[in-house]
């Protein structure tokens, strides 16, 4: 039935320095093994080729920092990965000079989604970041002079030290600069990392206050005119679709190729994660055979659960078919009396009042059967 | 045997005295029991009782000591089963006394002399843990022989642990205890003074034989309750089983009925035979009525036939235990169960989880009321939920209770005494240390923490036996919890018209931490009748959502999300609100909450 994969994830887990609160798969320096590791992305690319559609949409290279990656191998990945509609590069600030960005778009990069973060110099520090506030500028006027009309920041609020000003003078920052979409995550800091040793006493103040912030969130940047399509994504209203297409595959539970070190694919109803060892990936692809994978065969009951919940996060109703059988009628009618979902009159369709979208996370629990 | 060499006794001690290691020593003199083979403190066969070192069911074991037959009759060691007690005791003729050496008279040691004393045994006083560092014999045997009314020099002082002194202790039972003295010809007369259940051969019952003769295959009744059966077996144990065919005027002994249910079988009935029947019964029997009651709910509501087939298990053990069922809006279907107090209750709810594995709910115990509705007869009640909404008169169970406390404690005792309701009684030096109080309180005020505050305002020294002494009418209200305006079933209580308004604010600032929030205000109440005492509310939760979700976490995401389900699927669900099992346990320990 499945005519390939349409979407593709690039794994590039080099960074400068781990950051405390970071949990993805990353390498720190390693500058000598960055060519040898872009040869086992497109090793296991020609592996798993026969799993991707004839024709991409997106392509997304996540970390890590991929501009962190040396130019010259970044280059030659970029060049041999296969073209798409939409094709984001992550990037960090700091790695984003003039000569970068006119690589990426000389490269066919599309969208860069820049690691913001924060604008006040104090955060920044707390959460390790090596940028300051003018750098982010710079970085962001690199990218428009390259020809980019497509740039993300992700933003970080609850920070260890964060005040409801400081927030605010975050968004009006960002908004100051106008990028086209904006991500926008509470901090999480994992049990028992340095991290969440170091700023215990804060975080427990944060966590508390973390749903103000988010309110905050949701209210200046909708009050700016974004719109708010996924729980934690805006994008600037506008005739273009500006929503990231990459995240959307995710979203709307379609396949995804992913490569690289610690990437996940979902691919016909199969899911695996690739070893997480560096080493370990790299000595596979270079006997041409595919890494070590923690493989996780998806039911259809299982599929349809996460297409409920991974559906009700965006702003659009989800399309319920046979995805009803997956639902407790009952609880989706407590919820409607309680105003927190929205069902048409014949029940095609199922979304999150704004309140509901607030507490998303309880609803889709309540709703599943 | 002949009645004059035969000795019928037990062995009465306050709890961790030494009474099993003294059994045990006994056995292992009179060879009953080698000590290779022997299991230590072979008397308390079940589990739960070794591991609290208490006693539940009562056997009896036969021993030969210098051409006599010893028969040791085992007691219940707790208050919950005086009556039980009382019973065994009155198939004796004598009773060791225990006490400990460095403990001193303890209030259960204090209440069963009296039993002891009710029942004409004569007493043999026996300090024990004399090898200890911290032991007082001397003072010990004082207070001993000053409680019973008898010679220092005539307390026997032994060490259980060592055996030091246990000979002297059977040498005394022979010469001190009197030999039954019933009419071996005159009409057969057995009192029942325990009973257990085997699956096999159905009900055993433990009978003392008064009067005339037994023997298997005879025709049998029981007098007050009129069941009829034949002995199938009887015998005695040594301590293991062994079938004698006959059962004599002054032995101990076992008959083997049959009989399919226990509740047929009454501790404390007198059994005759058919072919020639006794025209009176012997004194004593009563018909015990539990006087606790709690609610007793399936964690899981799919477990309710296997709560169901344990209770009918363990009813066939244990008479004293009642239960019918009962619905709660809040909790589901489950069962209403009585119990003889808080110690048999806390008995039968482990063993539900133990033996059964289930998971059980247990909402705060009340006691059994006596009401009166307007214009109606007396109805008794068990639950809050059926109390009337009207009533003329109502009665509540009190106890008089026996507390030894050393003196330093009498003031903080005595404080929570009168916190309680309690009814000052009488008050007496045991010694220059050691004060006995006793108080008549509603048993309703001991039944959420008494002991455990007793425990704790006496630095642990306090301790404390009681006697249901009958109902007595009292100023009392039904309190009801709403959350989200409807009305809790399982968390309404009944209290006293004066500390309603306090433990009903105390109960809703609990309920308020143990509530989540939801996804919408609770507010959360208490009231009498249509009014509200005291009020507090859930605020609604703002944010219950996870800020990233990408398509290298999408199943990281997805078991967190199956976890917050499962988390949900505990919760019980009252009209809108979710609320977690623990909330339902709120009554139970507001006082300890309050005074921490």
């Amino acid at each position: 039935m499945t005519s390939g994969a349409r979407h593709l994830y690039v794994h590039l887990p080099f960074c400068a320095h781990r950051c405390g609160y970071c949990d993805f798969v990353t390498a720190v320096g390693r500058r000598s093994q960055h060519s040898r590791y872009v040869d086992a992305l497109l090793s296991e690319l020609e592996l798993e080729r026969r799993l991707l559609a004839p024709e991409l949409e997106t392509v997304f290279l996540g970390g890590g920092t991929p501009t962190f990656t040396e130019p010259a191998a970044l280059e030659r990945l970029l060049e041999s990965l296969p073209p798409a509609v939409e094709v984001t590069v992550e990037a960090n600030p700091e790695t984003v000079t003039q000569g970068l960005a006119r690589m990426l778009r000389s490269h066919g990069v599309t969208r860069v989604s820049l690691g913001v973060q924060s604008f006040r110099p104090h955060l920044l520090d707390v959460l390790e970041r090596v940028v300051q506030p003018d750098t982010v500028r710079r970085s962001f006027y690199h990218l428009r002079d390259a020809g980019f009309d497509n740039i993300s920041f992700d933003l970080i609020y609850g920070i260890p030290g964060q005040t409801v000003a400081a927030l605010e003078a975050d968004l009006a920052d960002a908004l100051e600069l106008g990028p086209e979409h904006l991500s926008c995550y509470e901090l999480e800091a994992k049990p028992g990392t340095r991290f969440t040793h170091a700023h215990g006493d804060e975080l427990e103040r944060q966590s508390d206050a973390m749903e103000s912030y988010f309110e905050l969130v949701v209210e200046r940047l909708r009050g700016a005119g974004y719109r708010w399509y996924e729980t934690a994504n805006f994008c600037r209203a506008s005739e273009l679709d500006l929503r990231s297409r990459h995240n959307l595959a995710y979203w709307l539970g379609r396949d995804y190729l992913g490569l690289g070190v610690g990437a996940v694919s979902t691919v016909a109803g199969r899911r695996w994660r690739n070893t997480p060892r560096l080493a370990g990936y790299m000595e596979a692809l270079e006997r041409e055979t595919a890494p070590e994978r923690a493989v996780e065969p998806l039911s259809h009951d299982v599929r349809r659960r996460e297409r409920v919940m991974l559906g009700l996060r965006l702003d659009e109703p989800l399309v319920l078919g046979e995805l009803a059988t997956v639902l407790d009628e009952r609880a989706v009618s407590r919820l409607e009396l309680l105003g927190l979902v929205r069902s048409d009159s014949d029940r095609q369709t199922l979304a999150l009042t704004p309140r509901g979208r607030f507490l998303g996370g309880g609803v889709t629990a309540d709703l599943l059967a | 045997m002949t009645q004059d060499r035969i000795r019928n006794f037990s062995i009465i001690a306050h709890i961790d005295h030494g009474k099993s290691t003294l059994a045990d020593r006994i056995l292992e003199l009179t060879h009953a029991v080698s000590s290779r083979d022997m299991r230590e403190q072979v008397l308390d066969s079940m589990d739960l009782e070794r591991e609290r070192g208490i006693t539940i069911k009562a056997q009896a074991v036969r021993v030969e000591w210098k051409g006599h037959q010893l028969n040791l009759i085992d007691t219940p060691g707790h208050v919950d089963f005086t009556y039980e007690v009382s019973r065994s005791l009155q198939a004796c003729e004598g009773a060791l006394l225990v006490v400990d050496a460095a403990q001193g008279t303890q209030a259960q040691t204090l209440a069963n002399a009296y039993l002891a004393i009710e029942n004409n045994l004569e007493i043999v006083p026996v300090v024990n843990k004399i090898d200890l560092p911290q032991a007082d014999p001397d003072a010990a045997a004082a207070e001993i022989a000053d409680l019973i009314g008898d010679d220092p020099s005539h307390v026997l002082r032994i060490s259980a642990k060592t055996g030091e002194g246990v000979e002297d202790v059977l040498d005394a039972i022979v010469e001190r205890v009197p030999a039954p003295s019933g009419d071996p010809d005159a009409p057969a007369r057995a009192l029942i003074f325990d009973s257990s259940y085997d699956q096999y051969r159905g009900v055993v019952a433990f009978v003392r034989v008064v009067d005339g003769r037994f023997s298997t295959r005879e025709p049998l009744r029981a007098m007050a309750l009129g069941t009829r059966f034949e002995a199938e077996e009887l015998g005695f144990f040594a301590p293991t089983r062994r079938e004698s065919g006959v059962l004599e005027a002054g032995e101990v002994g076992y008959v083997i009925t049959g009989l399919k249910d226990v509740s047929r079988l009454r501790v404390g009935d007198t059994l005759t035979s058919e072919r020639r029947p006794a025209t009176d019964p012997l004194p004593g029997y009563k018909d015990v009525k539990p006087m606790v009651f709690a609610g007793l709910f399936p964690t899981d509501s799919d477990d309710y036939p296997e709560l169901r087939d344990a209770l009918e298990k363990l009813k066939l053990n244990d008479g004293a235990l009642f239960y019918e069922p009962e619905t709660s809006q809040a909790l589901g279907f489950g069962f209403r169960c009585g119990f003889l107090g808080l110690l048999h209750m806390e008995i039968v709810r482990e063993r539900l989880e133990r033996e059964f594995d289930l998971d059980l709910l247990v909402t705060a115990p009340n006691v059994a009321y006596r009401v009166r509705p307007p214009n109606g007869d007396w109805i008794e009640v068990h639950s809050p939920s059926d109390m009337p909404n009207e009533v003329e008169e109502v009665e509540e169970p009190y106890i008089k209770a026996s507390i030894i406390v050393p003196k330093e404690h009498v003031g903080t005792v005595m404080e929570l005494n009168n916190d309680r309701r309690g009814r000052f009684d009488h008050m007496e030096y045991l010694s220059e240390q050691r004060v006995h109080l006793t108080y008549e309180l509603p048993l309703a005020e001991i039944v959420l923490d008494y002991y455990d505050q007793l425990k704790s305002r006496s630095k642990g020294y306090a301790s404390f036996d009681y006697d249901i002494i009958g109902f007595r009418p009292g100023k009392l209200v039904r309190v009801d919890v709403l959350v989200g305006g409807e009305p809790v079933d399982a968390l309404s209580l009944i209290i006293h018209r004066d500390s309603a308004y306090d433990r009903g604010r105390a109960l809703v600032e609990r309920l308020r931490e143990e509530i989540p929030r939801q996804h919408f205000d609770v507010a959360i109440q208490a009231a009498i009748g249509a009014r509200v005492i005291a009020r507090e509310t859930v605020k609604a939760r703002r944010k219950d959502v996870l800020a990233k979700c990408y398509g290298g976490d999408i199943t990281r995401k997805r078991k967190l999300l199956e976890r917050q389900k499962a988390g949900k699927k505990r919760m019980k669900q009252v009209g809108m609100v979710e609320v977690p099992q623990e909330a339902f346990l709120a009554v139970l320990n507001l006082d300890s909450q309050k005074k921490s």
